[in-house]
C-alpha cells in the first residue's frame, strides 16, 4: 500500500470506545482527479449505517479504500481499534476473519458451488470437521433466503438476487462484526429487497452487527438505517438520522430525500 | 483494545439437581473463533439420558450464529434420542436467535465420495466420444455461417469490416514477427549444424544445404510457425471471446441485431489466414539465414557457394508447397479457437479449460492436415 504518513496529529480526535471503524483525513485520488479530499468518518458499534451520494462521488471508492483494495494518498483507519497500517500480520488477519464484504457484483468464485463459496472463508481461517462446515454453510444459505438447493448450484446458474444473498451469506460465513454491503438491494424486486432489509436489520439486532452499506435504496435508508451519511463535496457532508435528513436545507440533499420520486413513495 | 479481545474457550459440566435431574451446563465464549475447540468439545459430553432436563446457557460469555447452531446440535441430538431438553438462561436476544436458528433443518450429511469405477471410466469416454461428435458440428456450423457470411461480404464488399481486420492483422501477425523470426533463425541454424555434423562424416557437408532449404521450405518452417500461431493468437481468440461470452457481450451482439460470424469470426479469421502465411514466409527467410550462417561458420561453407548450392536444389515450387499450406492451417486454428470460445460457460475455470483445449486441439489439426497435405503432395509428385 502507498500511503503517505501524515503529520501526527495526536488524539485531537481520538476514536471513542463504541467507535467500530474510525476514518480520519483520508485522500484519494486517481492520477490528478481527486475523489476524496481529507475525509473523516466513524461508524458505531452495533449501527446500522447507510451511505448515499451521487453517482461518481466516490462511495465505492471510500469503501474500497477502507478494504485497502484503493491505495490512498493520505489518512488514517482504525477498524476494531486497531490501525490498519500499523496492524501486524496476524492483527491483519483476525481484522479481516471479523469483517464481511458483499461487493456490488456478487464477486462469488465462479469456480466453485454455492456452498462451497460459502466455505471458503472457513475452510481458510477455521479447522472444523466438512460436516459441521457442511451444515454451517446450509443454516448460513437459509438465513439469507435462499434454498437449501440452491447450495449445489454454481454462480452462472443463480438470478441475480440469488447472486446478492449468496453473496450475503458468504460475507457472513465467518459472523463477521462489521459487514460492508454495496449496493446489496439494487436489481432486487422490491419484495426481495423488503425481505433483504428485514434480514439484515434482523442479523444486526440478534448479532449485534454493525452495517456500513452502501445504498440508493430510499425504503432502506427509512427503514434500517440508524443514521446516513451523504458524500459529496469530496467529503461526508452530512451525517445524521433520518429526521436529520428530511430537515436537512442542503439542495442536493433536498431533493434526494424530498424530490419528487422521494415523496411519491410516502 | 476493546474489540479484538481474546476469547474465552467454551467449556461444559453436568450439574446434578435435587429431584435426580441433571443440567449441562455450558460455559466460555461459543463463538465463530471457538468454534473448532467447541466441536470437539461436544463430542466428548456424556450425560445420563433419563436425568437430563436442560442445558444452561447462562455461563455462555459470547455467541454467534456458528455457536448457537453447534449449542442447538447438541440438544437436536439429545432430543433425538427420545428425551426433551430445554435450553434455559437465555436473554431476550439469545432466545430469538436460537428462534432463528431452529426452523434450520440440514439434510443429511453425505460425505464427497470420488469413486473410480469401471462404470465411471466407460461413463466418462462416452461423454468424451459425444463431445467429439458436438465439437465436429459445432465447427461445422462455424464453418457454415462463415461461408454465408463470406458470400455476403463478396456480394456486398461494404459489409467486410477492414479495419477490424487489420487490427487482428497487426495483433497476429506484426506483433509475432521478433519470435517468429528468432524461433525460425536458431531452428534453421539447428538444422544445418546437425545435418552437418553426420554429412561431414562422408564428406558429403554441402548436402547441408539441400536438407536445410527443402526441410524448412517444405515442412519446418510452416508447421513451427503455426504451431506458434495457435499458442499465440489461437489462445488469445479463444481468452476474448470467452470473456465475451461471460460478460453477455456476445448475447448484446445477437439482439443488436448483429451477426457474431461476421462481427467477430471472420475478421479474426480471415486476418489469421493472411498473416499466416506472411509470418511463413519470414520464417523461411530467417531460418535460411540462420542456415546460411552455420554453415559458413561450422562447415566452411562461403555464403556465396551455399547460395549456389541453394538454388540448385531448391525451386520456387519447394516454397509453393509450403507457402500453400498456411491458409488452410490458419482457418483451422482460427475456427478452432473461435469455437472454443464460444463455448465458454459462466466460470473463470471454464475459460482456461476452453483456452487450453483451444491450442491443444488446433497444434493437433495442423498436425493432421500437414499429414494430409504431405500424401497429396506425393499423390500428385511434387
Amino acid at each position: 500500500m502507498t500511503v503517505v504518513e501524515t503529520i501526527e496529529n495526536e488524539d485531537v480526535s481520538a476514536p471513542a470506545e463504541d467507535v467500530i471503524l474510525a476514518v480520519r483525513d483520508v485522500s484519494v485520488s486517481f492520477g490528478s482527479k481527486k475523489v476524496l479530499d481529507s475525509l473523516d468518518l466513524d461508524v458505531r458499534r452495533g449501527e446500522v449505517l447507510g451511505f448515499v451520494g451521487g453517482s461518481g462521488t466516490g462511495k465505492s471508492v471510500l469503501m474500497r479504500s477502507i478494504l485497502g483494495l484503493v491505495p490512498r494518498q493520505s489518512g488514517r483507519i482504525k477498524v476494531f481499534g486497531y490501525d490498519l497500517d500499523g496492524a501486524t500480520e496476524s492483527q491483519r488477519l483476525s481484522i479481516e476473519r471479523r469483517w464481511g464484504v458483499l461487493f456490488q457484483q456478487g464477486a462469488l468464485f465462479s469456480s466453485l458451488t454455492v456452498k462451497q463459496n460459502i466455505q471458503v472463508p472457513m475452510r481458510e481461517h477455521l479447522e472444523l470437521s466438512p460436516q459441521l462446515m457442511d451444515e454451517l454453510a446450509t443454516l448460513k444459505l437459509e438465513l439469507v433466503g435462499l434454498p437449501q438447493d440452491a447450495g449445489d448450484k454454481y454462480p452462472s446458474e443463480l438470478s441475480g438476487g440469488m447472486v446478492k444473498r449468496a453473496s450475503l451469506a458468504r460475507a457472513l460465513a465467518l459472523d463477521p462484526d462489521l459487514v460492508f454491503l454495496d449496493e446489496p438491494t439494487s436489481g432486487l424486486d422490491p419484495i426481495g429487497a423488503a425481505a433483504f432489509d428485514t434480514l439484515i436489520a434482523n442479523l444486526s439486532k440478534l448479532l449485534g452487527l454493525t452495517v456500513y452499506m452502501v445504498t440508493h435504496d430510499l425504503d432502506s435508508l427509512h427503514s434500517i438505517c440508524d443514521r446516513i451519511a451523504v458524500l459529496g463535496h469530496k467529503k461526508v457532508w452530512a451525517i445524521g438520522p433520518m429526521e436529520e435528513m428530511m430537515v436537512n436545507d442542503d439542495p442536493w440533499i433536498k431533493s434526494y430525500f424530498r424530490g419528487a420520486r422521494a415523496l411519491k413513495r410516502v | 483494545m476493546a474489540f479484538l479481545e481474546t476469547n474465552a474457550p467454551p467449556e461444559f459440566w453436568v450439574r446434578d439437581d435435587a429431584g435426580n435431574h441433571q443440567v449441562l451446563c455450558l460455559k466460555g465464549d461459543w463463538t465463530i473463533s471457538t468454534l473448532a475447540a467447541a466441536e470437539k468439545l461436544v463430542n466428548d459430553i456424556k450425560v445420563d439420558l433419563h436425568r437430563l432436563t436442560c442445558i444452561d446457557t447462562s455461563g455462555i460469555g459470547e455467541i454467534d450464529t456458528s455457536g448457537a447452531w453447534l449449542v442447538h446440535r447438541v440438544r437436536g441430538t439429545l432430543e433425538f434420542k427420545g428425551r426433551r431438553v430445554e435450553l434455559t438462561g437465555l436473554t431476550d436476544v439469545r432466545k430469538a436467535l436460537f428462534c432463528q436458528i431452529e426452523t434450520h433443518h440440514p439434510p443429511r450429511y453425505k460425505p464427497e465420495k470420488h469413486p473410480f469405477s469401471i462404470v465411471g471410466f466407460l461413463e466418462e469416454t462416452g461423454k468424451q466420444v459425444i463431445n467429439v461428435g458436438k465439437d465436429a458440428f459445432a465447427m461445422l456450423h462455424i464453418l457454415g455461417s462463415l461461408g454465408v457470411v463470406l458470400t455476403t461480404v463478396l456480394l456486398q464488399p461494404k459489409r467486410l469490416r477492414g479495419i477490424a481486420v487489420a487490427v487482428q492483422f497487426d495483433k497476429t501477425c506484426i506483433g509475432a514477427v521478433p519470435i517468429v523470426a528468432l524461433m525460425s533463425f536458431l531452428i534453421g541454424a539447428i538444422i544445418s549444424q546437425q545435418g552437418g555434423f553426420y554429412l561431414k562424416q562422408f564428406g558429403a557437408d554441402l548436402y547441408v544445404v539441400d536438407l536445410a532449404g527443402i526441410l524448412v521450405l517444405r515442412e519446418i518452417g510452416v508447421i513451427l510457425t503455426a504451431i506458434m500461431v495457435a499458442g499465440r493468437s489461437g489462445s488469445a481468440f479463444t481468452a476474448e471471446l470467452g470473456a465475451m461470452r461471460m460478460q453477455e457481450e456476445v448475447d448484446a451482439l445477437h439482439v443488436i441485431g448483429l451477426s457474431v460470424t461476421e462481427v467477430l469470426v471472420l475478421p479474426r479469421i480471415l486476418a489469421l489466414m493472411i498473416a499466416l502465411p506472411v509470418l511463413t514466409f519470414i520464417a523461411d527467410m530467417s531460418a535460411l539465414v540462420g542456415a546460411g550462417l552455420t554453415t559458413w561458420v561450422y562447415l566452411d561453407i562461403p555464403p556465396l557457394a551455399f547460395l549456389n548450392q541453394l538454388q540448385a536444389a531448391i525451386t520456387p515450387q519447394t516454397l509453393w508447397v509450403g507457402l500453400v499450406k498456411a491458409p488452410f492451417m490458419a482457418m483451422i486454428i482460427g475456427l478452432i479457437a473461435c469455437v472454443e470460445g464460444l463455448k465458454v460457460g459462466g466460470s473463470a475455470e471454464s475459460l482456461g479449460r476452453h483456452t487450453t483445449m483451444s491450442v491443444v486441439k488446433a497444434i493437433f489439426l495442423v498436425i493432421v492436415v500437414d499429414g494430409a497435405f504431405a500424401m497429396f503432395f506425393a499423390a500428385v509428385n511434387i
